[in-house]
């Protein structure tokens, strides 16, 4: 019963994930984790993208999620727009370019020496962030930032109420899990696979790893950028953590709790995460040893993170 | 946990809205305070401090009745010194605590992003963190008030004084953030309008607490003053590098604010002679009658004084209780026009009030020098009291200045 | 507004500058050792570094309380800290091997929490103040002008365990098989050496470094349980200038962004911070092994 039901999920995902997260809103216990769920479960599927199905483990991707972030806030406070899809677009674009950019970069090394050029890259927008204060709002986080209502054709949804924006929210991470599931489908994505079994092999194939890497890069960029930009819409506020190395390592562990290379291991992972934490951090102020230990016991004991085991154990 | 399941699934069948009159009107419900604040992290000890104080406002407030008769209860939540976490946490306390008020927030990147979320869910906010913009427009607002002191007031004051008593040479060392750049702003003002000369001003990277780089230039240009605008750890780095140098015996050193915690943490020869402003003392019960009740209180509950950042948190959630009582209501709106109209109170230190442009609390502050070794008091008594400095709108900017009308 | 330097001027300050940098590269290259060690050796990122620093630091504190002599605390703080990279190595790390080579990242970040939170409960939540011992408290006089005894100090404890440490390696078949196994670990293996006893020790070794750098680090600045989280990322990067798994490399990368920081502080201290990444950024870009690293490895 329980084996026909993981394989019923890992047949129909994006079905799945719609079906589980209309809902959400009203199994947790409020609102707001719901959202913060949602949209730090796209993050975590951007990053997941580039790790969990192209191999390339990334210390710097809060570059994108802050950028996606800085780039709608700035648009709304600083630049005024009074046009939703413009202010994330923007977000986009902003996180798309860096994308390209520190991905031509950091592509030019593998393993480590990848991810530790992520992490300078990354570090090096977070100071100038900070000191750009003028512009940015520096270490005090960018304020002013004013949600306009979404325009659609013959109707205009005001954004205020928790639940108006969940619904936005998950509407848009829909698209993004369609246009994921259509990349790992095409043969772009047996080649990111392929990459991440085994890079010789593939190039031996005769195919271009080098630009393939770098889209995937982008891609995962331009999720992670989505992701921040709804993210600055929800809190009104860009904090300059945002950029820091610990929000790259908060996406790594939400990403391999729930277990990287798989489709829902993202959400799966940020959904535990972030109740745990609320939940713990509720009861107990010493909560952090409470995680910590959580999850080395995982580490230790599951692996392949709670989605990847079910996965697994389904496949066995 | 029982109490808690029970109010997130009755207010899930209530729905979320259409009922205020029923909330609003007399009930045994308590009256809930939410509060994030870091409780883990660097900071833990003065947040710490800062839970303490708002527990024994709500004691007090309590053991006399209550607020119209309900019980008033403060929720605190870990905002781990990150504005995401304290913006979420605010969420939580709003949408599932149903919390009527928040104060709080330590930091002030992380009150600024608190401030966002009340704003948006229309909750009055006392904020405990110092900061010169959450009193500014355009981050303020109606529903939000401040009751710390901010680095404006503290640098005028502080700085005013030293120039006048200490010395009229200084170099200022500072953290390179927002509330070290704004205390070294108006450190840098205060001395050149009392005719004094800026030898120099060393900014650092927050946190990294090496200092050792800049303090054989700073001996060389032999300043009076030498001013520490360096917060938490760094502070006391600065002070043990400064001492490794030689220099305390060549020049006076001051500081923006001085913290019990880290005076305790640093210990009498770090801190000796080192003078600096702060909002609130224990030893201050001795020439004030009702600050004595609130240290008897926190040494009977917590077998400790009450210290700065209590200090704040304490005359918060009176003033809420006192802002409620007024208003004969909860709702938010209500309680800030009572506030602001009966804006003087007295809780525990003097007399406090609430300027009606940008709700900000004026109080009376101090003069005070840490103790050597030898010289301190019990496990608490660090500093010496050396000065008041009376409440005055003047130490901070004006409306127009803050972007009122 | 720095004030205004004739030429003599500016060569004391400067030789003050380089000493200052000298005694934080010396702390840099205590971390950087165990760190690079334990990376080229055994593949694995220990995000717990940081934390075992701390306890060096914490644990010395307890020490000077019981013992009342810092020069104890000195010796044996780091030991114990040794002691509890041993236990980390063999109850830990070890069931990871064979695995992702990810998964020890991942725990010892988590054990990072557990360390903090675990010093935390014990020691409370005000930081500490370690003291140099009374003999170290003032400055010397060294022509330049003052410096503190105690950082001359640091200086000379650490270039005497370097010594130390660099005689283990030569000297010793334990030695030669770490230097063998950093450069080949496949080769040494295939020689029938028990690699797991040599990575344990390793572990343990670089693990009492990062303690001795904590408790020689405390009296200079502030002891609390977070000190050790920034640090584990500029040890990061000193170890990947220096090149990973190269015991030269630690070396020399730890005075290099020892007086990397120091200057820069002193020029433009607004980009203290940045100019470290920056640095890590263009030896990745242009000689990713790093300084004396080996090509190829830890990809």
């Amino acid at each position: 019963m329980k084996r026909a039901a993981v394989r019923a999920v890992a047949a129909h995902p994006v079905l799945t994930f719609v079906l589980v997260f209309a809902i959400f809103p009203f199994v947790v216990p409020y609102k707001a984790l719901a959202t913060q769920v949602l949209i730090y479960g796209l993050f975590a599927l951007g990053f997941n993208l580039l790790y969990g199905y192209t191999g390339l483990l990334s210390f710097g991707h809060a570059a994108y999620w802050g950028l996606g972030a800085y780039g709608t806030g700035l648009a709304l406070a600083k630049l005024k727009l009074a046009s939703l899809w413009g202010a994330l677009g923007a977000g986009l674009v902003l996180a798309g370019v860096a994308g390209v950019l520190i991905g031509f970069f950091c592509l030019r090394r593998r393993g480590i020496y990848f991810a530790m050029l992520s992490l300078a890259f990354a570090q090096l927008l977070y100071f100038i962030a900070f000191h750009l204060a003028d512009v940015t709002g520096g270490d005090d986080g960018l304020r002013g930032i004013q949600v306009p209502p979404l325009r659609l054709p013959g109707l205009t949804v005001p954004l205020e109420s928790s639940l108006a924006f969940y619904y936005f929210a998950f509407a848009l991470v829909t698209l993004a899990l369609l246009v994921l599931k259509r990349i790992l489908d095409s043969p772009f994505g047996a080649v990111l696979q392929a990459i991440r079994e085994n890079s010789d092999r593939a190039v031996a194939c005769g195919y271009d790893i080098r630009k393939i890497k770098l889209l995937s890069f982008v891609f995962s960029a331009l999720f992670c950028g989505l992701a921040g930009g709804l993210d600055a819409l929800r809190l009104a506020v860009v904090p300059v953590e945002s950029l820091y190395w610990t929000t790259s390592g908060q996406v790594v562990i939400m990403t391999l709790l729930g277990g990287a290379g798989t489709f829902f291991g993202p959400f799966v992972g940020a959904t535990a995460f972030l109740v745990l934490e609320d939940r713990l951090s509720t009861f107990t102020e010493s909560w952090p040893l409470f995680i910590g230990l959580i999850f080395m016991a995982f580490v230790l004991f599951l692996p392949k993170g709670i989605w990847g085991t079910l996965l697994a154990r389904l496949r066995s | 946990m029982n109490r808690r399941h029970f109010l997130a699934t009755s207010a899930a069948a209530a729905a979320t809205v259409g009922f205020p009159a029923i909330l609003k009107a007399q009930s045994k419900e308590p009256l809930r305070i939410g509060c994030p604040l870091p409780l883990t992290g660097p900071f833990a000890a003065l947040a710490a401090d800062m839970q303490r104080g708002a527990v024994l406002a709500a004691d007090e407030v309590n053991a006399k009745g209550g607020v119209m008769g309900r019980k008033v209860e403060v929720l605190f939540r870990d905002d781990q010194l990150k504005p995401a976490i304290g913006a979420q946490r605010t969420k939580e306390l709003i949408e599932n605590e149903r919390v009527q008020f928040v104060i709080g927030g330590l930091a002030a990147h992380v009150q600024m992003a608190i401030n966002e979320q009340t704003k948006k869910s229309k909750v009055l906010y006392i904020s405990t963190s110092q900061s010169d913009e959450i009193s500014a427009k355009p981050d303020t607002s109606p529903l939000t008030f401040h009751e710390a002191l901010n680095p404006t007031i503290t640098s005028r004051v502080v700085g005013n004084w030293v120039a006048q008593n200490l010395g009229k040479k200084w170099w200022i060392i500072y953290a390179d953030y927002a509330w070290g750049k704004q205390n070294n702003a108006v450190l840098t003002e205060v001395l050149k309008k009392n005719g004094g000369t800026l030898l120099g001003t060393t900014p650092y990277p927050l946190g990294s607490a090496e200092f050792s780089a800049h303090l054989p230039r700073i001996q060389a240009a032999k300043p009076e003053v030498l001013m520490n605008v360096a917060p938490g750890a760094d502070n006391v780095a600065l002070h043990k590098q400064v001492i490794s140098y030689g220099m305390k015996k060549e020049m006076k050193i001051a500081q923006p604010l001085h913290w019990i915690s880290y005076l305790k943490e640093g210990g009498p020869e770090l801190y000796q002679d080192v003078y600096g402003g702060i909002n609130w003392y224990w030893e201050l019960q001795d020439q004030i009658p009702t600050a004595k009740k609130f240290v008897e209180a926190s040494m009977k509950k917590y077998g400790m004084p009450p210290g700065d950042y209590g200090a704040y948190s304490y005359s918060a959630v009176l003033e809420l209780a006192r802002g409620a009582e007024l208003a004969k209501s909860t709702d938010s709106d209500a309680v800030a026009n009572a506030l602001r109209k009966n804006p003087t109170y007295d809780h525990f230190k003097g007399k406090q009030w609430w300027r009606t442009c940008d709700n900000k609390s004026f109080q009376d502050m101090w003069i005070v020098r840490g103790r050597g070794p030898g010289q301190t008091k019990g496990d608490w008594g660090y500093l010496d009291i050396v000065a008041k400095v009376p409440a005055s709108e003047e130490h901070d900017r004006t409306c127009a200045e803050k972007g009122f009308a | 507004m720095g004030g205004h330097f004739g030429a003599p001027h500016l060569i004391t300050a400067l030789t003050a500058q380089l000493f200052t940098g000298l005694v934080l590269g010396m702390i840099f290259v205590l971390l950087a050792i165990g760190l690079s060690l334990i990376f080229g050796l055994m593949t694995v990122v220990n995000f717990s570094h940081g934390s075992f620093y701390m306890l060096g630091a914490y644990l010395g504190f307890a020490l000077v309380g019981y013992t009342k002599s810092f020069w104890l605390a000195l010796i044996v703080a780091p030991l114990l800290v040794g002691l509890l990279g041993l236990g980390v190595e063999r109850f830990l790390i070890r069931p990871l091997y064979g695995r992702s080579i990810d998964d020890p990242l991942l725990l010892t970040f988590g054990l990072s929490a557990v360390i903090i939170e675990v010093v935390r409960l014990t020691w409370g939540k005000i930081g500490l103040s370690l003291d140099p011992p009374q003999a170290l408290g003032g400055a010397v006089n060294l022509g330049f002008g003052m410096f503190p005894a105690y950082r001359l100090f640091v200086i000379v404890v650490t270039a005497l365990v370097l010594v130390g440490l660099w005689l283990f390696l030569e000297r010793t078949n334990v030695g030669l098989v770490i230097r063998g196994g950093s450069r080949d670990p496949l080769m040494v293996r295939a020689l029938g050496v028990d690699l797991r006893r040599i990575w344990l020790i390793v572990f343990g070794i670089g693990s009492a470094l990062a303690g001795l750098a904590g408790i020689l680090a405390g009296p200079m600045r502030s002891v609390y349980a977070e000190m050790g989280v920034t640090t584990v990322i500029e040890s990061f990067v000193v170890v990947v200038v220096g090149g990973m798994g190269s015991l030269p490399g630690a070396i020399v990368a730890g005075l290099l962004i020892g007086q990397v920081v120091s200057v820069t502080t002193f020029f433009a201290p607004k980009l203290a911070e940045i100019n470290v990444f920056l640095v890590m950024a263009l030896v990745l870009l242009l000689r990713p092994s790093g300084l004396f690293g080996e090509a190829g490895l830890m990809e």
